[in-house]
């Protein structure tokens, strides 16, 4: 080594952490030790974190803010009112809604598939229409549409994938033209961190006039997401994936669309007027809130949002990517190692074999060493039968991971081999 | 230097020898032709799926018991060390075991208790490891609860979720 060169690496030894690598220490959570090891916790795409910015939001609102929202004239009704319906502005801003009413709230991307399948797709099916996934869905993307099949006798089709966890987009286009009247497809696999490219499966599919359902929830804490810019009609996503706490999730819909739709689920708030010879529903996006809604979730998941903004979207691709590929490089030298889910264009998540162990095994092995990975199918069976596995081990980033983290990962991965060694 | 920590002998204990053995070379792995009972276990956590099948004479002696299907290796040692230790048994008291083994490794008896505490558990202590383990519990007693399950002649596949 020259002398330059150890003058360069004693500098970026000495360097203090810079920009995202220190956003670590916003997590609480992360800064603790797990049989007598330290956390690596690489399970975000099953949950992920929450900063202090999440956590204190949430135990402020509690602490000072909490009624009930939309109904009193009271000073803390109108404080939850406006934190609640701030945080729609800001979910709004983020995903570049055009319009607030177009920002519903749920409990997550599995209630927000539910609603579209129930109120948009089961007025309009009949039988022998036919609904269109790919191989590659979260069972949230699954079993919603095969309900709605049931219902209606309309038929599900299935875009297949390649050995890499690919769709295939030809034969997918051409499914698209035989009388499908809904396109659902994840934007980021949970099970193979395979990005879709969504932007010209939407072009076609509105080319042949078949509206398209988009699963976000593993892409909007890794990917920036502009719903007009993909020109989806819905896209679902959790506010747990992306910092915020669990029990609340977001509805993107076209206004023209939502406005169509009856209502999901009936009760308070989601009306204007009740009378027993009828009811008027409640204008965007109230329509589709029936109940007291998850106040402090939605006021968290605003939070959660804002920091993202902070940090950046394009810092955290760009952190997340370069760590994805030293992940799946490191993984890929292990000896007896095989990657499942080896598209070109991929985030977050890589899911792996360890020689003949099962990956439940391999997964208390490596929690024992403070390693956090999820382990089994993912809610994606029929990826697993894809490949013909029981389960994968999956480990999947977030923006406060880094290669300490891989490093632990991998190292952890040598026990497992001793003590099912030969 | 190295230094055994408590979580490492924890590890230790779970993964036995006679676990690792039976998950490596799992006894009575197969179809059983002729079988007069059977069910299957679904541990959908863990993607284990196990079809047990039991052969019990008339005058309720299980006389052969098989299994099949995939897991990790605590459901499949299980599954092996079960078989092996009910072939021979009255089915009353194979269920007798069944329920020493749930009160033994969850801290609840399901019905039973006072077989259970009769019961001399043998090399089925070797389970006693996944105490340590909640989320593993399940694997253990899936075989058992599938016993039970094709003894009482359940038709729905029995699960541990």
């Amino acid at each position: 080594m020259t002398m330059s060169e150890q003058m360069k690496e004693v500098t970026e030894l000495s360097t203090p952490l810079s920009g995202i690598e220190r956003c670590r220490q916003d997590f609480p959570c992360l800064a603790q030790t797990i049989s007598d090891h330290p956390l690596v916790y690489l399970d975000s795409a099953a949950s992920s974190q929450q900063p202090l910015a999440v956590i204190e939001t949430i135990a402020e609102y509690q602490s000072h803010d909490h009624a009930n929202v939309h109904r009193g004239v009271h000073t803390l009704s109108h404080r939850a009112t406006e934190a609640y319906e701030g945080a729609r502005d800001t979910i709004q801003a983020f995903i570049n809604a055009g319009s607030r009413s177009e920002v519903v709230y749920t409990s997550g991307t599995t209630e927000s598939i539910n609603l579209v399948a129930q109120s948009f797709c089961r007025p309009l099916l009949t039988p022998g229409d036919k609904i269109l996934i790919t191989h590659l869905e979260h069972h949230s993307n699954i079993v919603p549409w095969q309900l709605v099949c049931e219902q209606t006798g309309a038929e599900l089709l299935v875009a297949p994938i390649d050995k890499a966890g690919e769709v295939d987009t030809d034969t997918l286009f051409s499914q698209l033209g035989s009388g499908v009247k809904m396109l659902a497809i994840a934007h980021v696999s949970n099970a193979l961190g395979t990005i879709i490219p969504l932007k010209k499966v939407i072009e076609k599919a509105h080319s042949l006039d078949v509206p398209v359902l988009v699963d976000g929830a593993q892409a909007v804490p890794h990917l920036a997401v502009d719903v007009q810019e993909l020109d989806c009609d819905f896209y679902a996503f959790s506010g747990h994936k992306m910092f915020g706490p669990t029990g609340i999730g977001i509805l993107f819909g076209k206004e023209k669309l939502l406005d169509a739709m009856p209502p999901y689920q009936g009760g308070g708030d989601m009306i204007l007027e009740v009378r027993f010879d009828g009811t008027t529903y409640n204008d965007l996006p109230y329509k589709f809130e029936a109940g007291t809604p998850n106040i402090s979730g939605a006021i968290g998941l605003g939070a959660a949002v804002r920091y993202l903004q902070a940090v950046g979207m394009p810092a955290i691709s760009a952190h997340e990517s370069e760590l994805l590929q030293y992940m799946s490089a490191q993984l890929g030298q292990v000896d007896g190692l095989r990657l499942i889910g080896t598209a070109a264009d991929k985030a977050s998540v890589q899911s792996f074999l360890l020689d003949d162990i099962h990956p439940h095994d391999l997964g208390t092995i490596l929690d024992h060493q403070g390693v956090a990975i999820r382990t089994g199918h993912h809610c994606a069976m029929p990826v697993m039968d894809f490949y013909g596995v029981p389960g994968t081990a999956r480990a999947s980033l977030a923006l406060y991971n880094n290669r300490d983290d891989v490093d632990c990962l991998v190292a952890s991965l040598a026990t497992a081999k001793e003590i099912f060694g030969p | 230097m190295s230094v055994q920590t408590q979580s490492q002998e924890d590890l230790r204990d779970l993964y036995r020898e006679l676990i690792l053995d039976h998950a490596r070379s799992p006894r009575h792995f197969g179809k059983l032709d002729g079988a007069t009972h059977s069910a299957e276990g679904i541990n959908p956590l863990c993607g284990d799926k196990l079809k047990l099948y039991f052969s019990i004479d008339p005058d309720g002696r299980i006389s052969d018991a098989k299994f099949e299907g995939s897991g990790c290796a605590i459901s499949v040692a299980s599954a092996s060390l079960m078989t092996d230790t009910v072939i021979g048994l009255t089915y009353g008291d194979a269920l007798d075991f069944f329920s020493a083994v749930v009160a033994r490794l969850t801290g609840r008896p399901e019905g039973g208790e006072q077989a259970a505490s009769k019961i001399d558990l043998g090399k089925l202590v070797a389970f006693e490891g996944v105490k340590e383990f909640p989320s593993r519990v399940k694997c253990a007693t899936l075989a058992w609860h599938a016993l039970n399950s094709a003894i009482q002649n359940e038709s729905e596949p029995v699960s541990t979720e």
